[in-house]
C-alpha cells in the first residue's frame, strides 16, 4: 500500500445500545478524494474520528500507508483534522495556531516560522499570522484550519464537513479551493459531508452512509446515476420512489405496475417477475407530452419556483409525481389535465438497502 | 426609567451597605491606627505613623512574611489539588451526577469554620484518631498538632471549595473539540494539559488562586487552633492586639498593612481576573 493509502477492515462502533459504525470496510488508494456523505447520526463523522484515533473502536482495524495504526493515539497517527467548527485555538495567534503541530514536533524555530508563513500564503492568508482567532471571518478561520492542518504535511487529511458552518456563496468558493488543495499536495483527502452537491462536485468517490453502513460506494457519476437502494436515491434527490409489482419481464424492459396503479416500463436489470421493487425517476427526466416509453395522465396540484426551473406536482390516480421543467412554469396552471412522459432507462431500479430507511 | 437609572437604583443598596459597613469602618480604623493607646485600651488623640513604624519592626515583618509564606503555599497547595478535582467534576465524572457531587463540594459550609477545626484538633492531638491508629497498628505517635503543617493542612482543607469552584466553570467551558484537535496535531497528553487546558483555564486559576490567597493572608482560626502559639500570624496578631494586649490603634494599623496588601494581590493580577469576568460574561 502506497502513502496515505487507507484501509478500514470492519470496523464496528457503538455508544451505549446505539450502533454507530457497523462493520464498515472501505479502501482508499494514495491520494484519492473519498467523500462520505449522509444525513447526521449516519456514522459518517464517528467513522472519521476512528480513522483519526479520537474514537476508540469495538472491532476493526485500521491501516494507513499499509501500518497498522489500531492501537495508536492521535497524536502518533500521520493524519490532521479539518474539525467541523474548526477547533482554532483562542489563546494562540493565526500564526500560533498553524504553528502548533510544528513545534509538538519539535521543529526549529525558524524552520517553523516559514512553514507557518508559506502555508498561510497557501490559504490566502499572509501576512495575516499575528491575528487573533476571534478577528476572523468564518471564512478566514476555516482557512487558518486548512493550513493548521496541512502545514504538517499529513499522509492523510481529514475533513469533518468543513464548510457546513458558511453561507452558501463562501461554501462555493472553499469547495474550489480545497479541491484545488487536493490537486497541488496530492495527499489523500477523506472528507465528511452531509451536502450531496459538495459530494458530487469534490470526489472521485463517493462512499453514501446509513444507519452506520455504507450503503453504496461508487464515482459521483455512478452514484448520481445508478443508485443501489431506496436510501442512496432519495438522498441523491431521486424525488419520485414508487412502490411497485413486475408484471412481465422482456428482453428489452420490464413492465412494471405501481401500487397507486401506473403501467410503467423500465430497462434497469434485475427485476424478478411477480417479484415486489421499488422504482425511482428524477424529476429532471419527466417532461410534459415528450418522447418516452411511459406515458401517464395526470392534473397539476401545485407549483414551486426554483428560480433557474420550475417543479410541478402531478396527481396521476393515488399517484404524485414531481415533474421539473426549465423556465418559470407560467404557461401552465393548477388544474390542467397533462400527460407525463419519461424513457423506460430513466426508471430505476431501487433494492430496499440495509441500514434504516428515509421515511 | 432609562436602563441607566434603573441600574443606579439598583445599585443603592449595595453602595449604602458598602459605603456604611466597609467605608466607615476602614475610616475609623485609619483614625484609631493614627492615635495613641490609653493605659485603660482607649485611644488617645495624638496623631502620628508611630504605629506604622513599629509594625515595620522586625518581630512583625517576620510575621507579615509567614502569613504570606502561608496564603502563599495554601494557594499552591489547593491549586494542585482542586485542579485534578475539578477536571474530574467538569469532564470526566457521569453527567448527571455532577450536580450532586458539586454540592459535596460545598457541604462542609454547612458546618461552622470553628467546629470544622475542632474536629481537626481530634483527629491530630497527641490522642486523636490518627494517632491512636498509629499505635493500634504499633508505629510511634506523631506530633501532628501545633505544627505548621498542621496549619497549612487546616487552610488547605477550608479554603479547598473556593478553588474548585472557580476551576470547574473555567474547565466546564473548555470546548473539547480544542483538545481533539490538540491530539489530532501531535500534541501528547502531557502538551495537551500545558499547551491548551491550563492556558485556556488560566481566569479559573487565577480567580480560585485570588480567592484563597486574601483570605488566607489574615488567617485567624487555624493558626491559632491548630498552630498554637508557637508561630504568630498576623491575623493571630491582630486579633490580639485588639483583645489581648488592647492597642487599639497598632491592631489597626496592621488591619490597614493587611488591607494594603490585599489590594496590591488585586492589582497584580487584573488583568486575568478581568479577562475571566469577560469570557464569563
Amino acid at each position: 500500500m502506497g502513502r496515505g493509502a487507507v484501509s478500514l477492515r470492519g470496523i464496528r462502533k457503538s455508544f451505549g445500545d446505539v450502533l454507530a459504525v457497523r462493520d464498515v470496510s472501505l479502501e482508499v488508494a494514495e491520494g484519492e478524494f473519498v467523500t462520505l456523505l449522509g444525513p447526521s447520526g449516519c456514522g459518517k463523522t464517528t467513522l472519521l474520528r476512528i480513522l483519526a484515533g479520537l474514537e476508540a473502536l469495538d472491532a476493526g482495524m485500521v491501516l494507513i500507508s499499509g501500518r497498522d495504526v489500531t492501537g495508536d493515539p492521535p497524536h502518533r497517527r500521520p493524519v490532521n483534522t479539518v474539525f467541523q467548527h474548526y477547533a482554532l485555538f483562542p489563546h494562540r495567534t493565526v500564526a500560533g495556531n498553524v504553528a502548533f503541530g510544528l513545534e509538538m514536533a519539535g521543529r526549529p524555530r525558524a524552520d517553523i516560522a516559514a512553514k507557518v508563513e508559506r502555508a498561510l500564503e497557501m490559504v490566502r492568508l499572509g501576512g495575516m499570522g499575528a491575528r487573533r482567532v476571534d478577528q476572523l471571518s468564518g471564512g478566514q478561520r476555516q482557512r487558518v484550519a486548512l493550513a493548521r492542518a496541512v502545514v504538517l504535511e499529513p499522509e492523510v487529511l481529514l475533513l469533518d464537513e468543513p464548510m457546513s458552518a458558511l453561507d452558501r456563496k463562501l461554501r462555493e468558493e472553499m469547495r474550489a479551493e480545497v479541491k484545488g488543495l487536493h490537486a497541488r499536495l496530492g495527499t489523500t483527502f477523506v472528507f465528511v459531508t452531509h451536502d450531496q452537491e459538495e459530494a458530487l462536485a469534490m470526489s472521485d468517490r463517493i462512499a453514501v452512509m446509513n444507519g452506520g453502513q455504507v450503503e453504496q460506494l461508487g464515482s459521483p457519476a455512478e452514484v448520481y446515476q445508478r443508485p443501489r437502494t431506496r436510501f442512496v436515491a432519495e438522498f441523491l434527490a431521486v424525488r419520485n420512489l414508487l412502490a411497485a409489482r413486475v408484471q412481465e419481464v422482456g428482453d428489452g424492459a420490464a413492465v412494471l405496475r405501481t401500487d397507486g396503479g401506473l403501467e410503467l416500463r423500465s430497462t434497469a436489470p434485475g427485476f424478478v417477475k411477480g417479484a415486489r421493487a421499488w422504482v425511482g425517476v428524477r424529476p429532471e427526466r419527466l417532461a410534459f407530452d415528450g418522447a418516452g416509453d411511459n406515458r401517464v395522465r395526470g392534473v397539476l396540484e401545485d407549483r414551486v419556483f426554483l428560480g433557474d426551473r420550475s417543479e410541478w406536482r402531478v396527481r396521476a390516480g393515488e399517484d404524485v409525481l414531481t415533474v421539473s421543467e426549465s423556465g418559470t412554469g407560467e404557461a401552465r396552471k393548477t388544474g390542467d389535465a397533462v400527460t407525463v412522459t419519461f424513457p423506460a432507462d430513466a426508471l430505476l431500479r431501487l433494492e430496499d438497502g440495509a441500514g434504516a430507511k428515509l421515511s | 426609567m432609562s436602563a441607566r437609572r434603573q441600574a443606579l437604583v439598583l445599585l443603592v443598596p449595595a453602595a449604602l451597605l458598602l459605603v456604611l459597613l466597609l467605608g466607615g469602618a476602614q475610616a475609623l480604623m485609619l483614625i484609631a491606627s493614627l492615635g495613641r493607646r490609653s493605659a485603660y485600651g482607649g485611644v488617645l488623640h495624638e496623631w502620628g505613623a508611630r504605629n506604622y513604624l513599629r509594625a515595620l519592626e522586625p518581630l512583625y515583618v517576620s510575621v507579615l512574611g509567614r502569613s504570606v509564606l502561608l496564603a502563599a503555599a495554601t494557594t499552591v497547595a489547593c491549586l494542585l489539588v482542586g485542579y485534578p478535582v475539578a477536571y474530574w467534576l467538569a469532564r470526566q465524572a457521569p453527567p448527571p451526577w455532577r450536580r450532586g457531587l458539586l454540592v459535596l463540594v460545598i457541604l462542609p459550609f454547612w458546618t461552622s469554620f470553628l467546629v470544622r477545626m475542632y474536629a481537626w484538633m481530634f483527629l491530630l492531638r497527641t490522642e486523636g484518631l490518627v494517632n491512636l491508629t498509629l499505635g493500634a497498628l504499633g508505629l510511634p505517635a506523631l506530633n501532628l498538632l501545633y505544627h505548621p503543617a498542621a496549619v497549612l493542612l487546616g487552610q488547605v482543607y477550608g479554603e479547598l471549595p473556593f478553588v474548585i469552584l472557580p476551576l470547574y466553570a473555567s474547565l466546564e467551558k473548555l470546548d473539547p473539540s480544542l483538545l481533539d484537535a490538540a491530539a489530532d496535531l501531535g500534541a501528547p497528553p502531557r502538551a495537551v494539559l500545558r499547551r491548551v487546558v491550563l492556558p485556556l483555564t488560566r481566569p479559573g486559576i487565577v480567580a480560585g488562586g485570588v480567592l484563597v490567597f486574601i483570605p488566607s493572608l489574615g488567617a485567624y482560626l487555624a493558626p491559632d487552633l491548630l498552630g498554637g502559639a508557637r508561630y504568630v500570624y498576623v491575623g493571630s496578631l491582630i486579633q490580639s492586639q485588639f483583645a489581648v494586649a488592647r492597642d487599639i490603634p497598632f491592631g489597626a494599623a496592621l488591619s490597614f498593612l493587611l488591607s494594603a496588601a490585599v489590594l496590591l494581590t488585586l492589582w497584580l493580577f487584573r488583568r486575568p481576573l478581568r479577562a475571566g469576568t469577560e469570557e464569563g460574561g
